[in-house]
This record gives structure tokens, C-alpha cells and sequence, in this order.
């Protein structure tokens, strides 16, 4: 990240760029070959589907397969793929080269170009190149950050931890308002944990609880560690929960709302997804628990109606998927999903200050730690 | 029963009083005699055939004036032909119309056939029913002998204007010009002036007649009647002259004669009862077997006995003596013996060939497709079905086919609904082929079709010659005709989609290998062009650009013209029209990478 600003001396190479050098280069030899032979060119990517994913029962997490998808250049449905492939991977090789890292957002606008004597881009929307980036990463077994990518940032934190980031010492517990914005590259060698007095850690989905909880001094109080993904975790926020799972060795415990969403996010951030199951090693926090909101919060924390919202058909579809995923077949995690599809309806975490504004740092996430009702 | 009838005619006699059994029946209501025996016999004369005609011209074609004027157009159009072909001479026909007055138009048609024989030229354009054709079973356009004398008549009637007729036979000898009027009464020329004139032409006949018409386009117009002819003889080179507007020429295409046909005798499973008698009656000194071998055609001595045997009448048997019960059965057996269908050579077909040579005549369509049916037999009637099918180019895509129907060469343009050959075409299921067909109806799409029925005796439903009747081996010949050429259209289509289906990839495998290129040269520190002529060099392995063209046989299959055909467009640089453009083969829309592409291109200009 130093080298940045140097763009006139050419910047020397680590022993990993070297090597994703050479993965990208060979992607382009073995190509070449084979269309100099008449052959289709083709990159053997591994498939990212449900179909290619299992559960690793021991390791308790989502494993990718080794179902391979030939992608192949002399097939008008793999074709335009193909080339776009080519397109991001020349751009890393760039990138590469010249010791820059850009975000994926950046990679679309520098591969997005018309086609010659046509209406067509080379991408269309970001939606098109971001997949592609990630099917590079699995084609050539590189990880995103040894392609010189970083996807945009998302999640905050807050608490009693000190981190070292690229050279800047942060103590987490002085972060304000607004919270620390987690990187989206977490790697050891530029992020280390300075010192931590925090517990646990509490994970919650929305910004809205995140602000609420931080506002309320919750961290200080319990002495942990608060994190908000905002929405689906993005992969800085993902790494760094790992990483403090295993570094840190305290527990993590995560506050979603109760609805087929909240369950999935959790579900990620425990054993991961199906799209990145490649990086689920790296990534995964198996024993991470699950602190709310759970479907019997209705009854146990004298909810009112007001508190619940109706399940769509899409909710009820979704809940059904899920509770056929190997890694829900659990019985505590089929009568958790059961029991949001009796309930016929869905709670939100904000739906909690129907009781009253500071229920939720006074009485619910207290309350649910003492019991110990959590699920894992 | 007997009762039932018995009351029935007391009822009927009860009520005229003094009714008399003997008395004509129609006279039975009549209270009173009007006229005798005697004085109707001076009122009962034979009726001219013209003064019947100029009651009942709407049976031959003259209904209303437009009308008229194409029936004139047509029967002399028609009679040019065939003495053309008789002659062995190739036609050159011209046609002229010019508007005299409002509604008053003058039609001349010349052709450069044999000349009529000076004293022959009163009666053939003069006198109805007068011919050659009608006494023998020959394949001809004209069958009856009446129409060019009709067409006369209908002039003089609505204008007053003899008919005036040009005729040559031959180099060195004099051209006629005569003047005839009919004497409607005893339908007899009566010739106005005659003399002798010179013309340049060696030989050929003129006429020129005046009448009181309308000119109208469209289907059923004398353009669409003269653009169909084309169609339907491509060994004719043809001019028109409208009233208004420029003069069209369609020139020869090809410069080979249909074969002529031969006449034959009729066939035993065609015979009418009324002309076995005749037959039978006007052969004293014959045996029955004689007649029976001599003047039927497939009759051997040995069907001939058969015969006999079915009918239970002896071939010793003298033929003039059969008669009553024997000559019905002989009729019957006639009917059901089996026999060998009647030699084809008596029928003259267009031919595939020359009739996709037609079609390009007066289509540019991108696919051709012709099929000839082998000959068969109706009622004892030899026929032969062809159908020809124009597909693409300038067709218009959104109306339903033009359909053309034509027997013995002459299109037929009235009564499209009532007549088998347009049933033929409503009864093929066009889905199948690619085609959009609403329920029962003509199909939609670019194209054209061609139906001819060439027969010594074409069935019409009436005497205006304008629908085929619907007999059943008619109707199964027809189809499968249409069916044939369907199928081979409905392939041609498979294989174009799968052709442009081909270009596309090749569109998308063309748009992509730059940029494929560039990438990879940019991370093997290579030149792209070396990356793109390897993308482009295999290519071919992937796109079967060869094998689609090949899957298109059809579409070749038809193109290719037999020699004549090419001779004749050699020919064609004389002609005042440049020739209709040949096959669109040789006009790629646009040049494209590759060789493969371009054979791609040539075979679908339409892309």
C-alpha cells in the first residue's frame, strides 16, 4: 500500500505477486496453445452453485467441490465470459506489475470499454464484472488481495480493542460516534490486534442497532467488542471477525433480525456461502453464536404485535430453502426455523424499541447473555 | 305405392276440369287450346349458336366488361399458342390495348405463328363453335372453338366494328388483311373487305378487335393474366402495350418448345355411355372386340375378350348390333376392367426446370422449388400435376401467397374458391413447413405458387373455364405436388435459420477475438495480431459455415437451370428489356472476413 505513490521507479514484486503473475500468465500460454491447435481455449473454472458446495460436518463449514465449469471461448454462451475473463485478468496482471491495488468497482470501470463497430460493452454494470472477478480468483487460485483487489468497504467497529493498522495505532474504544470503518482487506501483515480487554464480541446486523448500542455505551458497560456488518458482511468484516475469533479467543455472538435474512447472514458468517465457499476457510467462524432474534423472543420478551410484520411468500419460500441446507439440518436450527414459520410472521431488531428506546442495551442483550440463550 | 300414385294423379285431375289424358302435361292446367301442333311447327326453328351467345354471353366469359376485355386478350393469347406450338414455331406474341373512347377499347394482338389459310380465316374468326380442337383428345389451351369468334362477336355487338384479321403463311407469299362481320342468324362470316397487303413478317397472324370494355389491374386483369402466361411459358416472349403506362417485354427464357403432345384415342375407364354408342354405330363390318382394340388406347385383344366376358356380350359379336341392356353393360365394363393407365405421352408439363425459370421471370425470390408429379388418370383422362414455389427476396412477407393457378398453361384468375387446385393448397398444413397459415386459409409469408394441371381434358366447373372441378385423383395428385415442394421449403428455411443462426455466432466469435486478442498479448508481452490470426485460423472448426450451405441443397438443388434454360439467358442480350435478374447469387450484400463467411453470404443475401 506504500508503494502507491510511486508510480516512476517500477516497484519490486513480492514473492506472491510472482506468483499470481505467473498463474495469470499461464491462464493466457495454456489458452494460446490450445487455439493454435484448433481447440476451443477454455479456463477451467470451479463451479459456485449449491450443486458443487458441501458441508463439512467436522469442520463445520461450506466447502466448494470440484465440479469444474470449462469456460470455454468457441461456445456463444461462454464467449463473451471469455473475454471478460481476460479482460480483469490482464487488468490484474497491470495492477500487479505496478504494485497498485484498486477496488473492484474501479476494475469494472477499467475493463468497461464498446466494442468496435458495436452497441456492446465490454462490461454492462458492475453486477457483470464482480462475478467475473471472483471466478478469476477460483480459476487461478489466487485470492482477491493477491490480484491487487479490494471490494468496497463495509462494517464498522467499536470497543475495548487496540489495532495496528498499516502502521497507525487505533484504539477502538476511542472511535466517537461514528465507529472505526473495517477495511476491506484484514490480512495479518497489514492489520495486527494490539491489545484487547474486551470479553466477547457482539455482532449486529443493522447500523441503526449498531449507533443505538454505541450511543448507549453498551461495549463499555459489558466490556466487549461491537461490530456492525451493515447487511450482508462483506468480506473485510468477515476476515476480521475470523481473526479475532481465533486471535483474540473470546466468544462472538451476533444480534439479526428474525426473518429468513437475518438467519442467512448468520448462517454465512458461521460456515460461509455458497458464492465464496473458496474463502470459506478463511473466513468462517463456526462457533459463532447465535444471540437473536430468535422466533420464541415473542413470548419470552412479552413482544406485542406491534413488534411483528407478516411473512411474504417469498419469506416462507426462502425459510423452506434454508431448512433444507445441510448445515440447518440441526434439530435446534430445524425448530428455530419452524418456529418463525409458525409464528407467520417476522421480527425486526428495531422492532425492540416498541418496548422502549434503551430495551435492547438494558434488557434484551443482557438478559439473553445471562440465560445463555443463544443457539450455536 | 301403387295407391300413393294412384291418388296422387286423381288429385291432380280432379282439379282442371275438362283435362285430357293425352294432352302434354304442362298443357294440363290450361283450360283452353292456344295454339296447335302445326302452329307451333312454324314458330320451331334452329337457334343460331351466335344469337344464343348474345343472350348467354356471361357462359363464355363476357359478363361485364372488364371481363370482356381479358376474355378477348386471353382467347386470342391462347390460340397464338397453340398454333405456335403446333408449328413448331417459338412465340412472339404481342399485345396491344388502346382506348379508343371512354370505355371503348380497340385490342390487337399479333403473333409471328403459321398464318391461317386465306380461306379459312372467315370461318375460324367469323363462326362460333368452329375448330380443331374439339374432335380430338390432345393436350391445347383452346378447347372448344369458340372463343376468338365470341370475342369478334362481342366486339361487333357492343361497337359495331368488324373484326379486322392480318394473316401470312409464309415468305413469298401474300398477307391478308380481311374485314369480317358474323351474321348472327345463320352464324356465318360475312366478310366486309378484303385484300392483300405486304407485311415484313414472314409469317404470323394479326387481329385486332373493338369493344366496348373497362381495363382494370389486379388479379383478375389482363397484366396479371399476361405476367402469369409468362410464368407458365417460359418459351414465350411476350409484349404488352397497356392503354396507359409504359410497354412491358418479358423475354424468352427458354428457347426449347414444349414437346408436342400427341393425340390419343380415349381410354376405357373415361368412356361416356353416348360416345361408346357413336363408337360402336359408326363402326359397321367391326366386331366388338375390333372396336374395342382399334379405338380405345390400352385395349389388348386379350382386355378386349375380358371385356366381352364382363359384359356378358360376345366379341364376334357385330359391333353395331349392341344396343339396350348389352351396350350398358359393355359401358360397365368398360369402367371396371383393369387396364393400364393411359400413356403420359399425351401430356405436356411445364417441367421443373423451366418452371422455376418462369417463376424467375416474373419473381426475385431467394429460394426456388418446382416438383412434377408422375403422370396419372382421372376418369380415364391422363394428367399431370406441377407445382412451382417462389420464396424471399422481393415477396411481399406480410399477405398471404400469390397463388397461380393454371391448366394446360392458361392461368386461371375467377373463382379462386371453388376450384380444387386452390383447395389443394388450403388443405396442406403450411405450419409444418414454417409457414403462418390462419385456419383454412392460404398461407402468409413471401411466396408464390404455382399449380398447373395439364390434361387432354381438363375437368372445368363450367364453360367459362375458370375452376377445376374437384375429382378425387385430381385433388391427391395436387396435394402431394404441394406437399413436396412444402416439404423441400420447410428445409430450406430449417437450414437458412440454422445458417443465420450460424452467422451470429460467427458475428459474436468475430466481436470478441480482438479483444480476446489484446488481453492476452498484453500478459504474454506479445504482438495481438499473432493471437488473433490463431483465433481467426480456428475459427472454422467451430462455425460450419461449408456444412450449412451444403444443408441448403434444396435451395441448390432447385438454382441449378438445366442447359437450355442457360442457353436461352445467353441469348437474352438481344431482347429491348434487360433479363430478369438470374439467382441473387451473385450479389453479396457485404464483404466478410473469411472465405468460409463469404460462401456463408452468398448463399443467403437475406441474411
Amino acid at each position: 500500500m506504500a508503494v502507491t505513490k510511486k508510480t516512476a521507479a517500477k516497484p519490486v514484486a513480492t514473492a506472491a505477486d510472482v506468483k499470481t503473475l505467473k498463474k495469470i500468465e499461464q491462464l493466457a500460454t495454456e489458452s494460446l496453445k490450445a487455439v493454435s491447435k484448433g481447440d476451443t481455449p477454455s479456463i477451467a473454472i470451479r463451479q459456485r452453485t449449491l450443486s458443487n458446495v458441501s458441508f463439512n460436518t467436522k469442520k463445520k463449514i461450506i466447502e466448494l467441490g470440484d465440479k469444474t465449469q470449462s469456460r470455454e471461448f468457441f461456445n456463444i454462451n461462454m464467449a463473451r465470459k471469455f473475454m471478460q475473463t481476460f479482460l480483469v485478468a490482464n487488468g490484474c496482471k497491470t495492477l500487479i506489475q505496478e504494485g497498485k491495488t484498486i477496488s473492484i468497482r474501479q476494475m469494472f470501470y477499467m475493463t468497461k470499454h464498446t466494442l468496435k463497430g458495436t452497441n456492446e460493452n465490454t462490461f454492462e454494470d458492475q453486477s457483470e464484472s464482480d462475478p467475473i472477478i471472483e471466478d478469476l480468483e477460483v480459476g487461478i487460485d489466487a485470492l482477491r488481495e493477491e490480484l491487487h483487489l479490494f471490494a468496497n468497504r463495509r462494517g464498522l467497529v467499536v470497543g475495548r480493542l487496540i489495532v495496528n493498522d498499516a502502521g497507525d495505532e487505533i484504539d477502538l474504544a476511542k472511535m466517537g460516534r461514528g465507529g472505526w470503518g473495517i477495511p476491506s482487506i484484514c490480512e495479518d501483515d497489514s492489520l495486527k490486534f494490539v491489545r484487547n480487554t474486551a470479553e466477547f464480541i457482539l455482532l449486529v446486523e443493522k447500523q441503526a442497532i449498531f449507533h443505538r448500542l454505541n450511543e448507549d455505551r453498551f461495549w463499555e458497560k459489558h466490556k466487549c467488542i461491537m461490530m456492525t456488518s451493515e447487511g450482508q458482511a462483506a468480506r473485510g468484516a468477515r476476515r476480521l471477525l475470523q481473526r479475532m475469533s481465533k486471535e483474540l479467543k473470546i466468544p462472538i455472538y451476533v444480534l439479526v433480525d428474525n426473518d429468513p435474512w437475518g438467519l442467512y447472514i448468520y448462517s454465512v458468517l458461521k460456515q460461509g456461502s455458497i458464492n465464496l465457499a473458496y474463502e470459506s476457510m478463511r473466513m468462517a467462524v463456526p462457533d459463532i453464536r447465535f444471540l437473536g432474534m430468535s422466533a420464541f423472543d415473542y413470548k419470552k420478551f412479552g413482544l406485542t404485535s406491534a413488534a411483528t410484520i407478516k411473512l411474504s411468500k417469498e419469506d416462507i419460500t426462502r425459510a423452506e430453502q434454508m431448512r433444507a441446507y445441510p448445515w440447518f439440518k440441526d434439530k435446534k436450527w430445524q425448530r428455530e426455523i419452524q418456529g418463525l414459520l409458525d409464528n407467520q410472521f417476522k421480527m425486526e431488531v428495531d422492532a425492540l424499541l416498541t418496548k422502549s428506546i434503551s430495551f435492547i442495551t438494558e434488557e434484551y442483550i443482557p438478559k439473553k447473555l445471562a440465560d445463555r440463550d443463544y443457539l450455536q | 305405392m301403387g295407391t300413393a300414385k294412384t291418388t296422387a294423379k286423381k288429385r291432380t285431375q280432379s282439379l282442371p276440369p275438362k283435362a285430357s289424358d293425352s294432352e302434354p302435361a304442362e298443357e294440363r292446367a290450361k283450360p283452353e287450346r292456344r295454339a296447335t301442333a302445326e302452329t307451333m311447327a312454324t314458330r320451331q326453328r334452329e337457334i343460331s349458336v351466335s344469337e344464343f351467345f348474345t343472350k348467354n354471353r356471361h357462359l363464355l366469359g363476357f359478363d361485364n366488361p372488364a371481363k370482356a376485355l381479358l376474355t378477348t386478350v386471353k382467347e386470342a393469347v391462347d390460340n397464338s399458342l397453340d398454333a405456335c406450338e403446333e408449328a413448331g414455331i417459338l412465340p412472339d406474341i404481342a399485345v396491344e390495348i388502346r382506348e379508343v373512347s371512354e370505355g371503348r377499347f380497340r385490342v390487337a394482338i399479333e403473333d409471328n405463328g403459321p398464318g391461317i389459310v386465306k380461306a379459312q380465316i372467315p370461318k375460324i374468326f367469323a363462326k362460333l363453335l368452329y375448330g380443331s380442337k374439339f374432335h380430338r383428345l390432345k393436350q391445347s389451351r383452346g378447347q372448344q372453338g369458340i372463343g376468338i369468334s365470341a370475342a369478334g362477336l362481342y366486339g361487333q355487338l357492343t361497337t359495331g366494328k368488324p373484326v379486322v384479321i392480318v394473316s401470312k403463311t409464309g415468305k413469298g407469299k401474300p398477307g391478308w388483311k380481311i374485314e369480317l362481320r358474323i351474321d348472327t342468324k345463320r352464324n356465318q362470316p360475312d366478310i366486309v373487305t378484303e385484300k392483300s397487303v405486304q407485311w415484313d413478317k414472314d409469317h404470323g397472324t394479326r387481329v385486332e378487335i373493338e369493344l366496348v370494355a373497362a381495363y382494370r389491374g389486379g388479379r383478375t386483369g389482363v397484366e396479371a393474366y399476361l405476367e402469369q402466361t409468362v410464368v407458365a411459358n417460359p418459351h414465350l416472349a411476350l409484349t404488352f402495350t397497356p392503354p396507359k403506362g409504359e410497354m412491358l417485354s418479358f423475354p424468352r427464357v427458354s428457347h426449347e418448345l414444349p414437346r408436342e403432345a400427341i393425340e390419343i384415342k380415349p381410354h376405357p375407364h373415361g368412356v361416356e355411355l353416348g360416345m361408346l354408342m357413336h363408337m360402336l354405330s359408326d363402326s359397321p363390318q367391326k366386331s366388338v372386340k375390333q372396336v374395342l382394340c382399334d379405338d380405345f388406347s390400352r385395349v389388348s385383344p386379350a382386355i378386349a375378350d375380358e371385356i366381352c366376358k364382363l359384359a356378358g356380350v360376345s366379341p364376334r359379336r357385330d359391333a353395331t348390333a349392341v344396343v339396350g341392356d348389352d351396350l350398358d353393360r359393355l359401358h360397365k365394363a368398360l369402367g371396371t376392367v383393369k387396364v393400364m393407365a393411359p400413356s403420359a405421352s399425351c401430356v405436356v408439363p411445364i417441367g421443373e426446370s423451366l418452371l422455376i425459370e418462369g417463376l424467375k421471370r416474373r419473381f426475385k425470390a431467394e429460394f426456388y422449388i418446382s416438383s412434377t408429379r408422375p403422370p396419372s388418370v382421372y376418369r380415364g383422362n391422363p394428367f399431370v400435376v406441377e407445382v412451382g414455389l417462389a420464396y424471399g427476396g422481393d415477396l411481399p412477407s406480410e399477405e398471404s401467397a400469390d397463388v397461380m393457378r393454371f391448366a394446360n398453361r392458361v392461368p386461371l384468375q375467377y373463382q379462386p374458391k371453388a376450384c380444387a387446385i386452390s383447395e389443394s393448397i388450403y388443405d396442406t398444413n403450411w405450419k409444418a413447413y414454417g409457414l403462418q397459415q390462419p385456419k383454412g386459409a392460404l398461407p402468409v409469408g413471401p411466396m408464390a405458387i404455382v399449380v398447373h394441371l395439364a390434361s387432354v381434358w381438363v375437368p372445368f366447373t363450367s364453360e367459362a373455364k375458370e375452376a377445376v372441378a374437384h375429382y378425387d385423383d385430381l385433388m391427391r395428385e395436387m396435394r402431394l405436388a404441394v406437399q413436396e415442394c412444402g416439404r423441400k421449403l420447410g428445409a430450406h428455411l430449417r437450414a437458412r435459420a440454422k445458417a443465420e443462426s450460424e452467422q451470429k455466432r460467427l458475428n459474436i466469435f468475430q466481436r470478441y477475438i480482438p479483444e480476446v486478442a489484446i488481453a492476452m498479448g498484453s500478459i504474454l508481452s506479445r504482438p495481438p495480431e499473432g493471437i488473433r490470426e490463431a483465433f481467426v485460423a480456428a475459427l472454422p472448426g467451430f462455425v460450419k459455415l461449408s456444412e450449412t450451405s451444403a444443408a441448403a441443397d434444396g435451395a441448390l438443388e432447385a438454382e441449378s437451370a438445366p442447359e437450355p434454360a442457360k442457353k436461352a439467358a445467353k441469348k437474352r442480350g438481344k431482347t429491348p428489356e434487360p433479363p430478369p435478374k438470374k439467382t441473387p447469387e451473385k450479389t453479396p450484400k457485404k464483404p466478410q472476413a473469411g472465405a468460409k463467411a463469404k460462401q456463408l453470404e452468398i448463399a443467403y443475401p437475406k441474411d
